[in-house]
Order: C-alpha cells, then structure tokens, then sequence
C-alpha cells in the first residue's frame, strides 16, 4: 500500500484542472458542475470553492447513476444516493461531469444516460482526479488530475476528508 | 431485505427507511423530461388481481413501466378463473411464462403467503391487499406522504399522533398501518364504533376511541377510511347518517384540528359518508398526494427487490 496523491498534490490538481475548465469554457457563463456521488460530489464542490476564489459563481450540483449501471444485477440492489441539479438545470448548459476515479468508462457511460433524462446540456465534459487506464468505452477525459499506471488487478483508493478524514490517493496492491 | 413483500413484519425499521428515501429520490430524478428509467428492462411484472381494484392496480402498472419493466395485467373477471381455474394452476401458468414478480390482490387472507411458500412460482411476490390482512404497500406510500408534509422529522414519527377513523374491523390497509407506522415511532389511535373494531385489538400497540370529538385537536395526521359498503354484511352500525354524524369528516371538526394536521384517505371515498367533500377537497387534504406518492413508493419496492442480482444469479 503506498500513498501516491497527499492533500497537497490533490489541492494542486483540482486548482490545475479549475483553470483548464476556465481555458476551454470562457468565461465560465454556461458552465454546470455535476459530481457523481458520493466522493465526485465533494470533488465538485471543491473545484466550485477554487472558481469562487478565482472570482467566478458556477452552479454545482449532483447526478446519482445508479438506475442506469448495466451491473446492476450482479449485485444485490444499492441504494439511491442524491441527485440534486442546480437551479437553472442543465438545459442547453455546459455541463462538467466530475468523478474521482476514471478506469472501465462505464460510470461514465451510466452518466452520459443519467444526463439524457434530465435535459440535453450543449455540451458534456469530464473532469477525474485518477485515469487509471484500463478503458473498457471509448471514453476519455478532458481534465485529468493524475495518469496513474496501474495494473488491472490492483484497486486505487480515494480518501476525501469530507467523509474519509484524511485527502489521500494509494494504489492498493493485488487482491 | 426479504425477497417479497407479504406484510410489513416482513421489513425492518431499515428497510422502510430505504424505501423511504429511495422514493424521495426517484421524485426527484423523475421530476426531468423523461419519466422513464431503464433500470427493469427484461423483467416481467404480473399484477395479478383477483379483486376489483383502480387506483392500486394503475399505480403497480405506471410504476413498473416508469421502470421499463414488461407488465401483464391479469384480472380475474374474463379469465379462466371464472372457469374455475385454482390459484396454483394459475400460478404455475405465469411460471412457465416467465414471471419475475407478482403482485397479487385477493379475496381471501393469506393468499400471497400461500403464493409466496408454496413452491409453486419462484417470482418475487408483492402483496397488494389480501382480504381483511395485509395492504402493505398502501401504508408505505401513506408512510411516504406524512414524511413528506412533516419534513423537519427525516421520517422518525416518535411523537407524531396519528387517528386512524373507521372501518378498521374490515381494513388491511389500517392493520399494515398500524404496524408501520409503531414502527417508525408514532403514537396511533384507532377510532371506531366497537362493532367496527376486531377481535383482540387490545393487543394492539395502539389507543382505542369509541369517539373522534374527545381527542380531535391533539392529532397530526387524521386517517380516514372508507366504509366498505359491500361488506356491511351485518349490522355494524345503525345507518349511513348515523355513522357520518359520529365519526365522519365534516367541516366543524376540519376546523378544530391542529393548525399542521393533515387528513389522508386510502381511497376510493365515499364523498358525505365518512368524509365530506369540503374536507376532502381542502388544504389538509392530501389524499391526490396519497396517489403520486404511491406510484413513487410502489417504484421504490419494485427497484429494490427486482433491481439488483435475485438469488440465482448471485455468483
């Protein structure tokens, strides 16, 4: 087990990745913030914190996947967790799906299906803090806070301090 | 949780708060454009009703097809049942058929018990009113609605007073209720005549009224229940005024109830019998809420008993 991204490498790589969502979207005038839960929301709240600082007000809200994983019945039922779009929706919007661990894409994908019911955004991009590789969809990224070469066997843990206590990133080793 | 829903002793506190919020949620993500998710696609879901039913049967069907589950309709009337067909040669049909769950309504006490032990099917079976038993998922919608109208408790009810007013000798929907909601922590009342009340309901986690006047005000939540004509086989109570004057919903006692109360209703009313229409119809009153809620509640138990791995495909 070994620590890859401490507090401060994480802190870096959202204030990294809040200017590239400024580069490409100027002005920030359509730009929605949509956090797949449980920790991709706290990571979009966080990238909205470092907007604000940066002088800008971008809605941020939350997209549950749940309903539409197409693994849901290898496992017993999960429960539901939060769907909470910001005011104004996302309609005709810019929309920045973030999430903390980018491999297979098929969250992703559960996302991209998720969005088509609630409104057709104009565009979609996506912001993780890990891209382990491994892709299973053509899906990539457009802000990536670390490449992390990983085998496909090992499993990456994201601890947030909102419910982990601790802001860390490690690569546990084979199961 | 198990894997039917035969009666509300089947849940845990938890399992109902889980089916609480998984039907808050689905509100909201089904407030968008799109009604439909596809989170069912591939199961069947047979609503299988061997009693008259409007509002349960429609609610069971919209909320199986919110889900894009395949729904068949079975109803006794013009089936081979009224050729005679037995409960288990009609169960074994939907077997062959290829049934993931069954929601059944029935006449007779015990019938999706004995659907669900007897070997007979491997589909999930959903309760959905038997005889004078069980009702189960009327009284989590209803559980559902009062979260709902008293948000600030996050659906602990420790405290809530709840009257349940009427026929309760006959209704399912009051003993699931009963259950339920002592579950989640509220202090029920049931208000009736004696002749309207069962046999041993002294057992019962519950206060007893043979009036509605004494307490009236004291209430948060005041449960009206139909009076089930077709059932007033014997004579329970004098007659229909009789009956309204004691112990129906009029205007006067609208008035004197808590600022907060609400009235609810199961439905179908019988508008001037126990319940008249301005109380139906007023501001209290959320007996239309009672209805989206159920198909909300009713998807909710669907998704979390169909929607992950069933037993057999658990690797």
């Amino acid at each position: 087990m070994s620590a890859v991204l401490e507090t401060a490498d994480i802190d870096r790589a959202l204030k990294r990745i809040s200017h590239e969502i400024i580069e490409r979207n100027q002005g920030l005038t359509s730009v929605v913030l949509l956090g797949i839960p449980t920790r991709g929301a706290f990571l979009a709240q966080r990238i909205a914190d470092i907007l604000k600082e940066l002088g800008s007000q971008v809605p941020v809200g939350t997209l549950d996947i749940t309903l539409h994983r197409d693994d849901l019945r290898l496992r017993p039922p999960r429960p539901l967790l939060p769907t909470l779009l910001p005011v104004g929706g996302i309609e005709g919007k810019d929309v920045v799906l973030v999430d903390d661990v980018l491999f297979s894409g098929r969250t992703i994908r559960a996302a991209l299906d998720a969005l088509g019911e609630l409104g057709r955004p104009k565009t979609v991009q996506l912001a993780v803090l890990v891209d382990r590789g491994h892709r299973e969809l053509p899906i990539r990224a457009d802000y990536v806070g670390k490449n992390l070469p990983t085998s496909s066997k090992e499993s990456v843990k994201v601890s947030l301090l909102e419910i982990d206590n601790v802001d860390r990133v490690e690569i546990l080793g084979e199961r | 949780m198990k894997n039917h829903l035969l009666s509300i002793n089947d849940l845990t506190k938890e399992d109902v708060l889980s089916i609480i919020s998984t039907a808050a949620e689905l509100e909201k993500i089904t407030e968008g454009p799109t009604k439909k998710l596809p989170t069912l696609r591939g199961r069947t879901i047979v609503n299988l009703f061997f009693e008259d039913s409007t509002r349960t049967r429609i609610s069971f069907e919209t909320a199986a097809k919110r889900l894009s589950a395949d729904v068949i309709n079975f109803s006794a009337k013009g089936s081979s049942v009224s050729k005679g067909e037995s409960l288990k040669d009609t169960a074994q049909t939907l077997q062959a058929m290829g049934a993931d769950a069954v929601v059944i309504r029935h006449g007779s006490s015990g019938a999706a018990q004995r659907l669900a032990d007897s070997g007979w099917i491997s589909a999930t079976v959903i309760n959905a009113g038997d005889g004078t038993h069980e009702h189960p998922t009327q009284a989590l919608l209803d559980a559902f609605t009062i979260a709902k109208r008293f948000p600030e408790r996050k659906a602990d009810f420790t405290g809530l007073r709840i009257a349940i007013v009427g026929d309760i000798l006959h209704s399912r929907v009051a003993r699931s209720n009963v259950l339920l909601l002592t579950k989640l922590g509220a202090q029920v009342t049931l208000v009736a005549p004696p002749t309207l009340l069962p046999v041993g309901v002294e057992s019962w986690p519950v206060r007893i009224s043979y009036e509605l006047d004494s307490e009236l005000e004291q209430f948060d939540v005041v449960m009206m229940l139909r009076i089930q004509l077709e059932r007033m086989t014997n004579f329970y109570f004098p007659n229909e005024r009789e009956y309204s004057r004691r112990y129906g919903l009029n205007e006067d006692r609208l008035l004197r109830m808590k600022k907060e109360a609400i009235v609810m209703h199961p439905g179908p009313m019988n508008r001037g019998l126990e319940i008249s229409a301005a109380s139906a119809d007023s501001s209290r009153s959320v007996i239309v809420d009672q209805v989206g809620n159920g198909v909300l509640t009713r998807m909710a138990v669907l998704y979390l008993l169909l929607g992950g791995a069933t037993l057999g495909e658990v690797s």
